[in-house]
């Protein structure tokens, strides 16, 4: 029994010293991770209704809300400085009012830079609404750059239709579209 | 190089793969040239629990691209068995990984793991980790780490997380995942797009730009708590976080004052300074891991470009001069490349520049690459691409040579961001 014992005992004192023990470069528990949870979270939405049936009603020409733009354009072109013009009129009329003025871009490129792109087109808009007669805190441009194309497609007309700037209204209320 | 050989690496799974929808599956679609080959031994212990965390191990070290996996089933080792080097430097294995799962006093698990090189005929040390069934997969992680940095000298980067975002029917997730992308979690969940995820240097926090309200706004989410709070939500739009190497400030993208300028914001949101003037767009900052440069893209020179300045803006010189669009900067942890997207005969393509020779490499051949994002050890980026008109994640090695490509059968991923490493 002891004879048996010893050799075994020994061979393994050699695997023993023939390699470094397993514990030694250590590592903290794996369960202790922090920040490994994720809390789920839901973003609110907010839905716009309330406005005056001149601002929505399809034979108002205040319910036209886009201004298409060219490629690498950012200037509002003469066809749609009629429609500016009544929006802008409809702003002058009615101080409470507000509008946010949202810029798109075509899906190519890097999501950030069309951000600063459709800002351009939402910006040109906003000049030629307070140009008009708004004031200049009844409105508010921004860019959905190309997070929100209306047409999904890869093709030059679909392009040109996601070239856009939309105008969203707030009443006085705060009833509205944003 | 394309389809070089392909892996299962669906569901290596050992814990439930959460919802099948939320899955991001793997595939290699290139490898290193030099491969290291390495025996990765059937772990000792309860056989179902010891296969699950062998395969994470074998799984990570050859979707790395740097390992060849040499056949070790049912050798009957762990980490205290004596090795035959001979015999697996007859097999062709460089080294030779053995270990084990077994039970604490407490009832919870412990893997231990010793690594040989077969051809020095020395152990290359080992370690042990606590830990439970649920958390096996990352156990075995950080043993592929361990054993990818014993063998290659640098950091491994399998216990990593990352962060996209995934588009399906009007909805969009804000996902976390492991770096293999298994155990996908939703921090927020929009009806509105959510873009330009960053990782605070700390890998708590998550910024991000969210379109909730109708206008994008910056938003620092607690991954942990889920606390969110909106940092930066100005007049106009609000954009392209990036973190100070502290984590103690933002540089965001503001409108406020009229055109795309770049500002600097408390993490908190507190005390907002400009930090670019031009007439153009000044967006996407970076700044250097080191916190001396401060990259961005510009059009000031009449197409995009980018430019890196000081951390505060200041003494802004253009960096990018081939073609006419070089966007979305991104310094790599090193501070010695650059990757960044450049459009070629309008492709838009991942590039990366070396700073120090300007010498840049161009390393996809797709064709809407966008939002590059750096492994913490700097040898792969992450970029989103598009395959079969679907938006999917692709990583490819700052060599070009290794590409993995992570895709969800149901939606759109876009937007990684790769978390730094956790202290």
């Amino acid at each position: 029994m002891k004879k048996l014992f010893i050799p075994a005992l020994l061979a393994a004192l050699i695997a023993g010293c023939s390699s470094t023990p397993p514990a030694e470069t250590g590592g903290a528990p794996v369960e202790s991770r922090s920040g490994t949870d994720v809390a789920k979270v839901t973003a609110g939405n907010v839905d716009g209704s309330g406005l005056p049936a001149v601002l929505t009603d399809p034979k108002s020409i205040l319910s036209k809300r886009s201004i298409y733009f060219d490629l690498d354009k950012y200037d509002v072109k003469d066809e749609y400085k009629d429609l500016v013009a009544a929006h802008a009129k409809f702003l002058t009329a009615n101080r409470g009012f507000k509008v946010l003025l949202q810029g798109n871009t075509d899906e190519r490129g890097s999501r950030e830079y069309n951000l600063s792109l459709g800002q351009k087109r939402a910006d040109a808009v906003k000049k030629s609404l307070i140009l008009l007669g708004a004031k200049e805190e009844q409105v508010e441009s921004v860019s959905l750059g190309k997070e929100k194309p209306s047409c999904t497609e890869s093709s030059e007309d679909c392009w040109a239709k996601n070239r856009r700037a939309d105008i969203l209204y707030k009443g006085p209320t705060g009833a509205g579209e944003f | 190089m394309r389809q070089l050989f392909r892996t299962l690496l669906c569901c290596l799974a050992l814990v439930a793969c959460g919802s099948a929808r939320a899955q991001l599956s793997i595939e290699i679609t290139g490898a290193g040239a030099n491969r290291i080959p390495v025996a990765i031994a059937d772990f000792a212990g309860e056989p179902g629990l010891a296969r699950a965390l062998t395969s994470v191990i074998r799984g990570d070290l050859e979707k790395s691209g740097l390992f060849r996996l040499v056949e070790a089933d049912g050798t009957g080792l762990n980490e205290n068995s004596s090795v035959n080097y001979a015999d697996w430097k007859g097999k062709g294995a460089d080294a030779l990984a053995v270990g084990s799962l077994g039970s604490t006093p407490d009832g919870r698990l412990e893997a231990r793991f010793r690594l040989h090189d077969t051809q020095k005929m020395v152990g290359l040390g080992g370690a042990a980790y606590v830990t439970s069934s649920a958390q096996l997969r990352a156990a075995g992680h950080r043993i592929a780490d361990a054993i990818y940095e014993k063998l290659t000298g640098e950091k491994g980067i399998f216990s990593t997380r990352i962060a996209y975002v995934v588009k399906s029917a009007g909805r969009y997730e804000l996902q976390i995942a492991d770096a293999d992308g298994q155990n996908a979690q939703a921090a927020l969940v929009s009806k509105e797009p959510i873009i330009s995820p960053a990782w605070s240097p700390d890998g708590t926090r998550v910024a991000y730009v969210s379109f909730e309200n109708k206008k994008p706004i910056i938003f620092v989410h607690s991954l942990s708590t889920g606390k969110r709070q909106a940092v930066a939500n100005f007049k106009g739009s609000n954009s392209a976080p990036a973190w100070s190497p502290d984590g103690r400030r933002l540089a965001v993208v503001l409108t406020k004052d009229g055109n795309s300028q770049i500002y600097v914001v408390g993490a908190d949101g507190s005390g907002v300074q400009r930090l670019t003037t031009s007439s153009g767009i000044d967006t996407e900052p970076r700044w250097s891991a080191d916190g001396a440069s401060l990259f961005f893209t510009s059009d000031r020179g009449g197409s995009p470009q980018i430019y890196r300045a000081g951390p505060d803006g200041s003494g802004a010189q253009r960096v990018t001069f081939d073609g006419s669009y070089n966007v979305s900067p991104r310094p790599s942890p090193d501070g010695k490349t650059l990757a960044y997207i450049t459009r070629r005969e309008g492709r838009f393509q991942l590039a990366v520049m070396d700073l120090a020779s300007r010498q840049v490499q161009v390393l996809t051949d797709s064709h809407k690459d966008e939002s590059p994002s750096f492994a913490p050890n700097g040898r792969m980026i992450l970029i989103a691409t598009e395959m079969g008109g679907r938006g999917v994640l692709s990583a490819v090695s700052t060599d070009g040579r290794i590409k993995q490509r992570l895709s969800i059968s149901a939606g759109d991923v876009r937007e990684p961001a790769w978390a730094p490493f956790i202290q």
